[in-house]
């Protein structure tokens, strides 16, 4: 029962991704963009978790919290880019 | 017993991470796109979150706190992000389809008249408001 709702969670997680690459394509403004990335980073610490929770290991939570870090300081510094026109003043 | 608590866990966080990723796909102007994926994916990810806590505090090697981690870090960062991209989007100007309130409503004070609930959803037009 647990492998077949992580099989189903891995599909509809996956899903969200693949929306949420097509929004970074497509759209119009930079600031969606941003977004768009912002939620690529969250869904691929959900898909981490996931894959931690199939493969029973424990590892993975450390690539799950870099990966949570390395999107917020993505998400502030084009942000500020976009505001500042400079990341570091 | 575990497993369907945890099974359900586990799909209403990938429903709702998927839910969010709809709206960023499916809402027709940044600042409601904003609303999705902060909102219903953090709390996706919490859902996910907790059920590998619950999982992992199972599996006998005692209580599993790195999810705690990651789920205070999310919580706390997400609105930070929402709010630098708001920022960002409000510095470039782009256009909302909800109507700034006018002259009027702001000196009367009365910002739930009839005229300001009316107008504002008739703008039904498809064009991107970034694109103007």
């Amino acid at each position: 029962m647990l492998s077949t709702a992580l099989y189903v969670a891995f599909g509809l997680v996956s899903a969200a991704l693949l929306i949420s690459f097509w929004r970074l394509l497509r759209g119009p403004s930079q600031p969606d963009r941003i977004l768009a990335l912002d939620t690529l980073y969250v869904n691929t610490v959900a898909l981490l978790v996931l894959l931690g929770i199939h493969l029973r290991s424990n590892l993975y939570f450390e690539a799950a919290l870099l990966i949570a870090m390395i999107g917020f300081v993505g998400t502030v510094a084009l942000s500020k880019f976009i505001t500042r026109g400079d990341i570091i003043e | 017993m575990l497993e369907i608590f945890l099974s359900l866990l586990i799909l209403i966080g990938a429903g709702f991470t998927l839910v969010g990723s709809l709206g960023l796909l499916r809402l027709r102007d940044f600042y409601s796109r904003l609303h999705a994926p902060t909102k219903a994916t953090t709390l996706g990810v919490g859902s996910l979150l907790i059920a590998s806590a619950v999982f992992f505090s199972n599996q006998g090697d005692g209580l599993s706190l790195h999810e705690v981690l990651v789920t205070l870090f999310l919580f706390i960062t997400a609105p930070v992000g929402a709010h630098l991209m708001a920022k960002a989007a409000l510095h470039l100007r782009l256009q909302s389809l909800a109507r700034p309130p006018t002259e009027d409503m702001l000196e009367g004070g009365d910002c739930s008249g009839p005229d300001a609930s009316g107008s504002a959803m008739t703008d039904d037009s498809e064009s991107d408001p970034a694109g103007k």
